[in-house]
């Protein structure tokens, strides 16, 4: 245990956040804690349900021949299900809505976040958006895609296209505020001395995905209205036969769509630059640079939304300048990259569950990231685009980047959220599981779609069957993978409480306070003197080598 | 069961291009994903904890090496950008002597019209080493027509027309998919190119009989939909004619001003459907709209009969 600045204040035990228990506590409550809980519920939940359907088509999958669902329709809703459900319900939220809700007061010295109701209402707008997409499950489905194209999705759908559609514009004002209060947050609620330099990077990176999620969700929200409006009242917008224009829907979706990639991936890089500092016990290499990197992806990811459509029918001219724009927004992401690389060296290493989840996510995320520079190059684009190859590539970075982070996050934050340690063993399994499962179930893919197997088929030519089985079978490591967390997580929950306020001997403002913390956070005024990640790895070797030596005397 | 193909056949003048950028792409790609690993693993090893080695002083910060890292990505970044685009933009200059072949995509299947006077289904031929044009357009959504072995695919849009050219390298059989999902049997909407040694190819054209030619098509729909009747000779009514009209520039009233607009598919395309939009300068806008009245492989074989007189003196 390093020494840590923690002092107790023993004028009776304060009670912790978890302490009330009635149910009513937990809908009504405003502390920012628990909200973050309620997120993480909500959030399993919905990833529950988008990898059940996930399994269900890697099993259809398995043969050429549709067998396993009676018809290409049951698929076809099936793959929207399961974009709508992990991209709305649990990458959007995922990371922010549990992590950021849960760190962001803590890291910073403040209370709670500005406007406590708002963040309340956050979860419960996101919950009606979620419950209506369960209800459109259940009662028949959608069919478009999660990306909705017109005039497919407009005129020609006979599915629930409208509720789907008024769910995602629902759960996107849950962005909106969860984004408004980390913004204000930021600004307004530093402790003092919390310089904007002396923020930990994890606020550095949330502050970016807030401006994102301010910025691009109300463009979502109105290419929604306007599906919705051509769907009923026959608006001419996207339909050329009633006068519009089908790209224009491309247009105003990537142009939130886009930026909603970097809204899911931020605070994944937000997560990593916490975990790494910590386990290597040293300060993160190039401070500024990994915090600009964040600002100028958020920047960047607003201008790059046409490399989505190199082969739609947009002037090749706009081609040339979307895909030159998207080869330098890839830059701030080698630069984290390469920054994270850097900080292993001359640490001192450890290999906690959190730390092989950030070392997983960092070969994932660069293989994501560099065939992201494939997918920009607009001759390769037109061959590989709307194939395995592009399916392949967004996993790497989707589940690869972000659910690798979430993970890891949760494993290195679990300690602080419920006072219990888990298993190391079991998390070092499950990290591993992880890690191998998702590169035999994605790392097939690019040589499928380099072969030309179009994404979105229900059925295929037998000679894509091998890599669809080896897919499959990567698959089922990667549910097991993910299924042992959620078991050894909750059953450490029967455990007492062991963490103590700082188990992993980390810097931040979060490790200072008891484990789980009190509702009021904080006991005394938090006064912030030096820099973030004030880690020596020498110190951790001098420590280690006098634990050694104690344990053989 | 290893028998399997790991590699898409390389059946076009675009495809070994293309193949060429996308290894050179992969060896970036594997030379900075085992960058990564070596340097993860290697410190990982070197600076686990209780392995004595010299932690002094750890850097945390180098403006130099940011510069490198920044610059390097940047400067190959570049280099791929320059190649891809240049690809790209080939890929959409189809060569002037290209044969024509019009598309129409609609919920499930593809229909071709050859210019010779054939059409088929589902099914593409087309005779090996000639330059062969895509001119396409979707009855309802968007499909997307996309040929594997060719590394070419184009989004085929409602309402106008999209276009891609390749030129066939190697004789045999090869996949046609639809890649942009369009509905229910969008995994069905697949067919076959068969590339033929030019004779076969001209063989098969007249396999079921020497026809009307797609232009020929045009011109009895030209009469049937009553068009030759303004538009040819008519001393009654007051329309353009159509001879030598097809890939000139046409003046159109646009208010007080007069703006000129090259008379291509497009061009013909709209004003048979909207023809109040782009009224050719000197003349009523009297012309009634032929939309929902005309379908899209008919449309195709009107403006092949237009294109087909552009070197026609105009009768006036």
């Amino acid at each position: 245990m390093s020494a840590s600045a923690h002092a107790r204040h023993d004028d009776g035990p304060p009670a912790d956040y978890l302490s009330d228990t009635s149910v009513a506590s937990w809908l009504l409550t405003t502390d920012h804690k628990r909200v973050g809980i309620l997120y993480m519920f909500s959030v399993t939940a919905f990833f529950l349900v988008g990898g059940f359907i996930a399994a269900l088509m890697r099993l259809e999958l398995m043969t050429p021949k549709g067998d396993v669902m009676a018809t290409p329709d049951a698929y076809n809703r099936m793959f929207t299900m399961h974009g709508v459900i992990m991209i709305f319900f649990f990458l959007v939220p995922s990371i922010p809505g549990v992590l950021g809700n849960f760190l962001l007061p803590l890291m910073i010295g403040a209370r709670d976040l500005a406007f406590p109701k708002i963040n309340l209402l956050s979860w419960y707008v996101y919950m009606i958006g979620g419950v209506m997409g369960v209800y459109i499950l259940v009662f028949g489905g959608v069919d478009t895609g999660w990306t909705f194209y017109t005039p497919f999705s407009t005129m020609y759908s006979n599915t629930m296209v409208v509720t789907a559609a008024v769910a995602v514009f629902i759960t996107g004002f849950s962005s909106i505020l969860t984004g408004l209060n980390f913004i204000v947050t930021v600004h307004t609620m530093r402790a003092p001395g919390m310089t904007w330099f002396r923020l930990p990077l994890f606020v550095w990176s949330h502050y970016a995905t807030a401006l994102i999620m301010v910025l691009g969700t109300p463009v979502l929200a109105i290419s929604v209205i306007l599906i919705a409006l051509e769907r009923f009242f026959h608006f001419g917008v996207f339909d050329p036969k009633l006068g519009g224009d089908p790209i224009l829907f491309q247009h105003l979706f990537w142009f939130y769509s886009h930026p909603a990639v970097y809204i899911m991936v931020l605070p994944g890089f937000a997560v990593i630059s916490e975990i790494i500092p910590c386990f290597a016990r040293r300060p993160i290499f190039g401070y500024r640079f990994v915090a600009f990197a964040s600002v100028a992806i958020a920047i960047f990811g607003f201008l790059v939304w046409g490399h989505h459509m190199f082969v739609s029918g947009q002037s090749m001219y706009a081609g040339a300048v979307f895909s030159i724009l998207s080869f330098l927004v890839a830059i701030p992401s080698a630069i984290k990259v390469f920054n994270w690389t850097a900080t292993l060296y001359k640490g001192s290493l450890r290999f906690d569950t959190p730390m092989l989840y950030a070392m997983g996510f960092m070969g994932l995320f660069t293989i994501g990231g560099l065939t992201g520079l494939m997918l920009a190059s607009l001759a390769i684009d037109v061959h590989v685009h709307d194939t395995y190859f592009v399916v392949a590539h967004f996993h790497y970075i989707m589940v690869g980047g972000t659910t690798m982070a979430y993970l890891g996050g949760i494993h290195f934050w679990w300690p602080k959220m419920t006072g219990r340690t888990y298993s190391e063993l079991w998390g070092k399994l499950s990290a591993l599981l992880v890690f191998v499962g998702f590169n035999l179930t994605f790392f097939p893919q690019f040589l499928l779609g380099y072969l030309g197997m179009p994404r979105r088929y229900f059925e295929y030519r037998p000679e894509f069957q091998v890599l669809n089985v080896m897919s499959t079978a990567g698959a089922s490591i990667l549910a097991v993978g993910f299924l042992l967390p959620l078991t050894y997580l909750l059953l450490s929950l029967r455990k007492p409480r062991d963490a103590g306020p700082n188990p992993w001997g980390a810097t931040g403002l979060e490790w200072q306070v008891e484990s789980p913390p009190t509702t009021h956070n904080f006991h005394q005024p938090v006064l912030v003197t030096c820099e973030p990640y004030m880690y020596s790895p020498e110190e951790a070797e001098r420590e280690y080598a006098n634990g050694q030596h104690a344990h053989h005397a | 069961m290893w028998d399997f193909p790991l590699f898409p056949s390389q059946a076009s003048t675009n495809a070994a291009k293309l193949d060429a950028l996308m290894l050179f792409e992969l060896g970036v790609v594997v030379f900075f994903t085992l960058l990564i690993l070596v340097l993860v693993l290697g410190f990982a090893v070197r600076f686990r904890r209780g392995n004595p080695v010299d932690r002094s002083h750890p850097p945390t910060h180098s403006q130099a090496m940011e510069v490198v890292w920044i610059a390097v990505p940047m400067a190959l970044s570049l280099l791929m950008y320059g190649w891809s685009t240049r690809l790209f933009f080939d890929m959409y200059a189809a060569p002037a002597d290209a044969a024509q072949v019009d598309v129409v995509g609609k919920q499930w299947m593809w229909y071709l019209q050859h210019p010779q006077g054939r059409s088929e289904t589902n099914e593409l031929h087309v005779p090996l080493g000639r330059p062969v044009k895509l001119n396409m357009t979707s009855q309802d959504v968007i499909h997307s027509f996309f040929i594997p072995a060719f590394r070419i695919k184009q989004d085929v849009l409602p309402g106008r027309y999209t276009s891609l050219w390749f030129e066939p390298t190697k004789a045999g059989v090869f996949d046609l998919f639809c890649a942009e999902y369009c509905g229910t049997n969008h995994s069905i909407m697949i067919g076959k190119v068969h590339v033929m040694e030019p004779a076969d190819y001209e063989a098969w054209l007249s396999e079921k009989g020497v026809g009307p030619s797609q232009a020929e098509e045009g011109e009895r729909l030209f009469v049937q939909h009553h068009c030759a009747g303004c538009h040819r000779g008519s001393q009654t009514v007051h329309a353009p004619k159509l001879e030598g009209v097809y890939g000139k520039p046409v003046p159109i009233q646009d208010g007080e001003n007069v703006r000129f607009v090259t008379a291509d598919d497009r061009y013909i395309r709209d004003s048979i459907l909207i023809p109040k939009g782009e009224v050719v300068a000197g003349y009523e806008p009297i012309m009634p709209s032929f939309k929902d009245q005309i379908g899209e492989a008919d449309l195709l074989k009107i403006i092949a009969y237009i294109k087909s007189i552009a070197n026609r003196e105009t009768s006036q």
